[in-house]
């Protein structure tokens, strides 16, 4: 049943209706809750043969890790991927809706989808919310007509270069690949630098931290390596915590049997995967 | 000539005006402290890792200061207050023992502090200060304290930046809270080593402001006793 507040097919866009009454609320001092950010390190580069992207896994509210092991590589088609820094759910958002976008848009002229294409949807999409939506992208995938990497602010401006980083460690990774990046690395190599890139931003900006992730993408053929490298071992406990029986207090018992009222069976038709 | 179109104004859609920006004397370089104190011993632990928004100054500075064989004071907070307020307690300590011909106690000590910190209450040492040591009778005590003099005695205390995330742990484990069937009693030295490297290992995880590594010292009546223990660095 449709109900105005939850219609069936909802109004396209964003809904902006709570809009007055936040700003009412926020002068009559409500503290507004903060959004999931991923202080972030976010690198691709072109090698050889493709392009490696690398994301660390932290997410943090403010000063503490709300998820310690969190994906940053996001799927956008099948030779194309995205690294996504700044607010969580604008970067997993605008990732997913692109991402079937461009399928739709595979299916339509039945090609494989141009990186630039994937780039221009996306500036669009973030230039027409003036920043609002706050994501900071690294574009990486492979076309016809070679690798491609673009690194996508989020007001919409757009940079497409050999070698990216973008998040609150960019600057530890892109001193990594400022002193060794270099045209036609091989894959191994490629590895090691992207991998040496998020370690730098792993360890040296508070907001990025836990494991580095890896993907390959190459003509034909991606390599999603989640968790390529574990940059920390967390600490071995010294003593036990554990409670001996009867330590937390039970404060009333009940037992109430379950009634049977009647059983049947329902025979369920296998589904036809012929066609 | 470029004439001028009046700007419409919309009040529900207006910016905030600029913001001014003032130079702060403050700063926040983070770190955590954790004290337990037993019937003849007290340790204390902080992290080493010093800090700036999201930058590491250094991953080896310890936070514990020894002002005499039986006190040992750890700060959180602004560096450059820690700094400022130690050299302070330390000339205070020896004008002390100079005038006195004995060295102050840990409760003299922590009087004198809660005193130091409120002599500057409306431009405060930005510090959570933990005061430990052995009391007049030889045993552990804990003070901490607020920047501006708030004083409290405990048996255990956890503060700084991950010191929100850390005394609901200790409640449990050293204060025996919320529990039943178990013997309350004062755990032993061991245990109390065993607790503080834990609970640091556990705000590595979760504080972005705690890691590196802990530095602990331990005090007995044979005087005070030096550890570290590694923690993860990202």
């Amino acid at each position: 049943m449709a109900m105005v507040l939850a219609p069936e097919i909802p109004e396209s866009g964003f809904s902006f209706e709570n809009c007055k009454r936040n700003a009412d609320l926020t002068k009559k001092g409500f503290a507004v809750p903060k959004a999931t950010k991923t202080g972030t390190t976010i690198v691709g580069i072109i090698y050889k043969d493709g392009v490696i992207l690398g994301a660390d896994t932290r997410a943090t509210e403010d000063t503490t890790v709300a998820d310690k092991n969190c994906m940053k590589i996001h799927y956008l088609a099948a030779n194309m991927y995205c690294c996504g820094a700044g607010t969580a759910a604008d970067t997993e958002k605008t990732n997913a809706m692109i991402a079937s976008q461009l399928e739709l848009h595979r299916l339509n002229t039945n090609r494989v989808v141009p990186v630039v294409t994937a780039n221009q949807m996306l500036r669009q999409y973030l230039f027409r919310y003036q920043g609002y939506i706050g994501a900071a992208l690294i574009l990486g995938g492979v076309d016809n007509t070679g690798p491609h990497i673009y690194s996508i602010f989020p007001h919409g401006s757009t940079d497409k270069l050999p070698y990216a980083t973008m998040g609150s460690g960019s600057l530890a990774a892109m001193a990594v690949f400022e002193s060794r990046w270099k045209p036609n690395l091989t894959e191994e190599e490629g590895k090691q630098v992207v991998r040496d890139a998020i370690a730098a931003g792993i360890f040296n900006d508070l907001g990025s931290g836990s494991n580095v992730d890896l993907c390959v993408i190459r003509k034909g053929s991606v390599d999603y390596l989640r968790t390529y490298d574990e940059a920390n071992k967390k600490g071995v406990r010294q003593a036990s915590y554990r409670y001996p029986k009867g330590t937390t207090a039970v404060l009333s018992t009940k037992v109430k049997n379950v009634v049977v009222e009647e059983v049947s069976v329902r025979h369920i038709e296998e589904m036809d995967t012929s066609s | 000539m470029a004439s001028v179109v009046p700007r419409p104004h919309y009040p529900d859609y207006s910016t905030a005006a600029p913001v001014n920006h003032h130079f702060s004397p403050y700063a926040d370089n983070g770190g955590s402290i954790v004290a337990i104190a037993g019937d003849d011993y007290v340790v204390i632990g902080g992290d080493t890792r010093l800090s700036t928004g999201f930058q590491i100054y250094t991953r080896q500075q310890s936070k514990l200061f020894s002002l005499s064989k039986t006190t040992v004071l750890g700060c959180a907070g602004c560096w450059c207050d820690t700094l400022t307020l130690t050299r302070l307690l330390s000339a205070r300590m020896q004008m002390y023992e100079q005038e006195h011909n004995k060295v102050m106690s840990t409760p003299a000590a922590a009087q004198m502090l809660s005193t130091v910190l409120y002599y500057k209450r409306f431009f405060p040492y930005y510090i959570s200060n933990m005061l430990v040591g052995l009391d007049n009778d030889g045993k552990g005590c804990v003070y901490s304290y607020d920047p501006i003099g708030h004083c409290e005695r405990s048996n255990y205390r956890a503060g700084g930046s991950a010191g929100a995330l850390l005394q609901p742990l200790l409640d449990n484990q050293v204060g025996m809270k919320n529990m039943q069937n178990i013997k309350d009693e004062s755990i032993p030295l061991e245990r109390a080593l065993a607790i503080i490297k834990d609970v640091f290992v556990s705000a590595a995880e979760r504080d972005i402001y705690t890691g590196d590594g802990i530095h602990i010292n331990i005090i007995t009546k044979d005087g005070i006793k030096s550890d570290s223990f590694p923690l993860r660095k990202d």
